[in-house]
């Protein structure tokens, strides 16, 4: 396909954004509906031009079309297929383009799906998201165009970064952009309830699922950039407080408070004002993510663009965007109903406490980040805000979040009873206690920060199991109805267990690899071994081979465990032979969750080679904790209430069973 | 003749390329003089990396520094005397964990007094709003002849209320 097709479709994709922006609006503003109603169709419009053109640029990757400059900057045509179509998000205009196709994507969706929104809402929310559109295709049209030609054409592209070919790159920024963009979504329902000047539990019932959805994409897109990392840079770290990490995870956090806000707002009509600057938060920290990725304003091991003009002009987005709600926020707000009276010791209470919390360490990692600018531009001094930094404080004020995770789910709404809670915990807390002490145990002496974060990560799994128990009423009823009960428990109340479970399974994976991980560096000839965590490695080989677009020089060990073999493991350097650059291909092979993880060096002055080993145990547990999770979301956005907007019918009358002792132990049915 | 293989790839420039970061031949004799350095290590920054300890960098910079780092130790330096020393060398952009003196005081209190003006504002927020709902005045002498009337007429049935 022709590419001026692809950039012709941009320039009317915007046109149709700014009349989506304009159009709606205005229509809820003077009420007419005729004028509102056009706002899906443009909406859908939106997403079949932003689409066309993404499809453009892909077939160009595809052909190798090196008359496109950016393909001829990124691809090369000895490049695999799968690698030829990731490259087109693999680049700066080319990332921008799938920001904009999953922004034009969501709102097709709301277009589509919206239909028992209200009116005047579901304009807004279309216009909202409109001018989003607007501000990212002028970006791209005005600094980033992906359609650019060049003349006379090249008779081979410059390839793709090599630590980008990689299967990661096809999973890690498409799900990462879902989470990203997934909270403009929320936004535009927070601006339009702030132009509206109404809200309501409906409202949230609403966002809730779209807040959903967007945290599990991130969650998991975070994970999976983590294990990307993980596995390519070969250093066997898997989070570096990198400041694009950061960028990241400060939508995260403000997002995780963002769901567990709107939890109250549903159910108690609570926190309206809160949840709606939360919303605002979630997606202006995915813009200043946006903005110090891509204006390359802090440069870092992903920083793939440096061009001041394009910061400015993200910059300005920035400002227009968050100034503009924030604006809206303070002049609107205060008009807002409050509603729902709370104790400070209830359900509300405790999901108030996470939320500061939450906000706080967001906090932490925008001041962290940003700190090193801000004190350059006021006196030049340059000082680094490393890991130390981030962990001291982060950690500082997560570990309250984390010890008060089992309890909040077990108070009540309203006026909770936290010593009632802490007693139904007994057996989590002896299970975590037990742990803790096997773990010492284990590991003879040291520092007790790992027992102990083992011993709260236990806390937290078995906790969010006597969630679930608790609601079901085991023990304290029949079986049988017990077993009913917990049938008739909404999915939101098994996903937000399962999710906190998860986050146990994380801490369980971060404390257990951080504190028990084993490495080895050592200079190795054929024949020779060594050991690392109870595991014999013995160089069996190096043999070069060649890739398609690679020479790979690989380094074959084989291991033993009490002297018997249990398998091989391959490690690699890898050179790009278009840009001769060299990347290490980490060997790893992983015994149930632990992992045995080898990177190859160079060769020595005095023979042999040299190799980087690491045991990890219970690695595998932080991303399999992430996946968990976002699980976790996504059971509870199966939820009816949350699909169909209302509770399930109850079949039968809710069984009776001394409601008065424990009027919180089985809200489920009546929910 | 693996060797004269390594060796040719090394001729090819398969192997060439930035250095591995902590190199076998770099390593002290002295364990735990090994794990001091690779300790320290770990909170110095390579200047010429993106956000890498030198623990962690391949470029011949953070090399020299690991190599200066374990100098300094077999010298007899302390911890904090080999901190000193590539600070005054290299300014604090060197130190990963930034100190807790002047403007820094800021950035390492920022994110709690976030948490303490957050929890203080709720904390009011709340006491405002306990108070709002103002205390219901007592049924006048009208209200509570009116309640005995309805009450008894209905003689308990409280479903008809």
């Amino acid at each position: 396909m022709n590419p001026e097709i692809g950039h012709y479709a941009l320039v009317l994709a915007l046109a149709v954004a700014i009349l989506q922006t304009v159009i709606p609006i205005w229509g809820a503003r003077v009420g007419d509906a005729a004028l509102m109603r056009v706002g899906p169709a443009l909406a859908v419009a939106f997403f079949g031009f932003v689409s066309l053109a993404f499809a453009v640029l892909t077939v160009a990757y595809v052909q190798s079309d090196f008359s496109v400059l950016n393909v001829v900057e990124n691809s090369h045509s000895l490049k695999p297929m799968l690698f030829k179509i990731t490259g087109v998000w693999g680049n700066h205009e080319g990332s921008m383009l799938l920001w904009v196709l999953v922004l034009a994507l969501f709102g097709a969706m709301v277009a589509l799906f919206g239909s028992n929104l209200p009116a005047t809402l579901k304009a807004n929310v279309l216009g909202v998201q409109g001018s989003v559109g607007v501000a990212f295709l002028l970006f791209i049209l005005l600094t980033s165009n992906p359609f650019i030609r060049v003349m006379p054409a090249p008779a081979e592209g410059q390839d793709l970064n090599p630590v980008l070919q990689d299967i990661g790159l096809a999973i890690h920024p498409p799900l990462l952009y879902l989470g990203y963009v997934g909270f403009s979504i929320t936004f535009a329902f927070a601006v339009a309830a702030l132009i509206d000047g109404r809200i309501d539990a409906a409202w949230a019932r609403w966002v809730r699922p779209w807040a959903l959805a967007a945290w599990a994409f991130l969650t998991v897109g975070i994970a999976m950039g983590s294990y990307w990392a993980y596995y390519e840079l070969g250093w066997g770290g898997w989070w570096f407080w990198d400041p694009v990490e950061n960028a990241s995870l400060m939508p995260w956090f403000a997002g995780t408070a963002l769901i567990h806000s709107a939890v109250v707002m549903e159910k108690r009509d609570a926190l309206k004002v809160w949840t709606l600057l939360l919303a605002i938060l979630a997606f202006s920290l995915s813009l200043l993510g946006t903005f110090l990725v891509r204006s390359g304003v802090l440069t870092s091991v992903h920083a793939f663009a440096t061009d001041p003009t394009r910061g400015v002009f993200i910059l300005g987005i920035l400002v227009f965007f968050i100034g503009g709600s924030l604006a809206l926020y303070a002049l609107r707000a205060p008009m807002l109903r409050q509603g729902g009276i709370f104790a400070p010791i209830s359900r509300e209470g405790a999901l108030v406490l996470n939320n500061l919390l939450l906000t706080a360490a967001a906090a932490a990692v925008l001041i962290g980040t940003l700190y090193p600018l801000a004190l350059e531009s006021w006196n030049g001094a340059k000082i680094t805000v490393g890991p130390p930094y981030f962990n001291l404080t982060v950690g500082a004020l997560m570990l309250p979040v984390l010890f008060a995770m089992p309890f909040g789910p077990l108070l009540a709404w309203k006026r909770g009873d936290l010593a009632g809670a802490a007693q139904r915990l007994m057996s989590a807390l002896a299970v975590g206690i037990l742990i803790a002490l096997a773990a010492a145990y284990m590991q003879g002496g040291g520092p007790l920060l790992a027992p102990l974060g083992m011993g709260l990560a236990a806390f937290i799994v078995i906790g969010a199991v006597v969630d679930i128990a608790e609601r079901g009423g085991i023990g304290r009823v029949p079986a049988a109805t017990a077993f009913a009960r917990l049938r008739g428990l909404p999915r939101a109340s098994y996903g937000a267990a399962l999710a906190h479970a998860g986050v146990g399974v994380c801490l369980f994976g971060i404390i257990a690899e951080t504190s028990w991980n084993a490495e080895r560096i050592t200079g190795l000839k054929i024949g020779e071994s060594f050991e690392v965590g109870g595991y014999e490695l013995t160089l069996a080989r190096v043999e070069p081979r060649n890739g398609p677009n690679y020479r790979d020089l690989a380094g074959v060990f084989t291991i033993r465990r009490g002297g018997t073999e249990i398998g091989t493991i391959e490690s690699s350097k890898r050179l790009f032979t278009a840009r001769n650059m060299p990347t290490t291909e980490a060997g790893i092979r992983t015994f149930g969750f632990s992992q045995l993880y080898v990177s190859l060096g160079d060769e020595l002055p005095g023979g042999g080679i040299g190799v980087r080993a690491y045991w990890k145990p219970f690695v595998t547990l932080i991303w399999l904790g992430a996946v968990i999770m976002a699980l976790g979301g996504a059971l509870s956005l199966s939820d009816r209430r949350l699909r169909i907007g209302a509770p399930k019918p109850a079949k039968t009358k809710p069984i009776k069973d001394k409601p008065a002792s424990k009027p919180d132990a089985a809200p489920a049915p009546a929910e | 003749m693996h060797r004269a293989l390594l060796l040719a790839l090394l001729a090819l420039g398969l192997l060439a390329g930035p250095l591995h970061a902590v190199q076998p031949d770099e390593m002290l004799p002295d364990a735990a003089q090994e794990a001091r350095a690779r300790q320290l290590s770990k909170e110095l920054r390579c200047m010429v990396c993106q956000n890498q300890s030198i623990d962690d960098s391949d470029a011949p910079l953070a090399k020299d520094l690991r190599l200066l780092v374990r100098e300094r130790i077999k010298a007899g330096d302390s911890d904090g005397q080999v901190m000193d020393f590539l600070v005054s060398r290299y300014g604090e952009f060197v130190l990963l964990r930034p100190t807790l003196h002047g403007a820094n005081i800021v950035l390492w209190l920022a994110p709690f007094l976030v948490l303490v003006v957050g929890g203080a504002g709720l904390w009011l927020a709340y006491r405002r709003r306990g108070s709002r709902p103002a205390p219901t005045a007592p049924l006048s002498n009208e209200e509570e002849e009116k309640l005995r009337r309805v009450l008894s007429e209905n003689s308990g049935d409280v479903t008809k209320l």
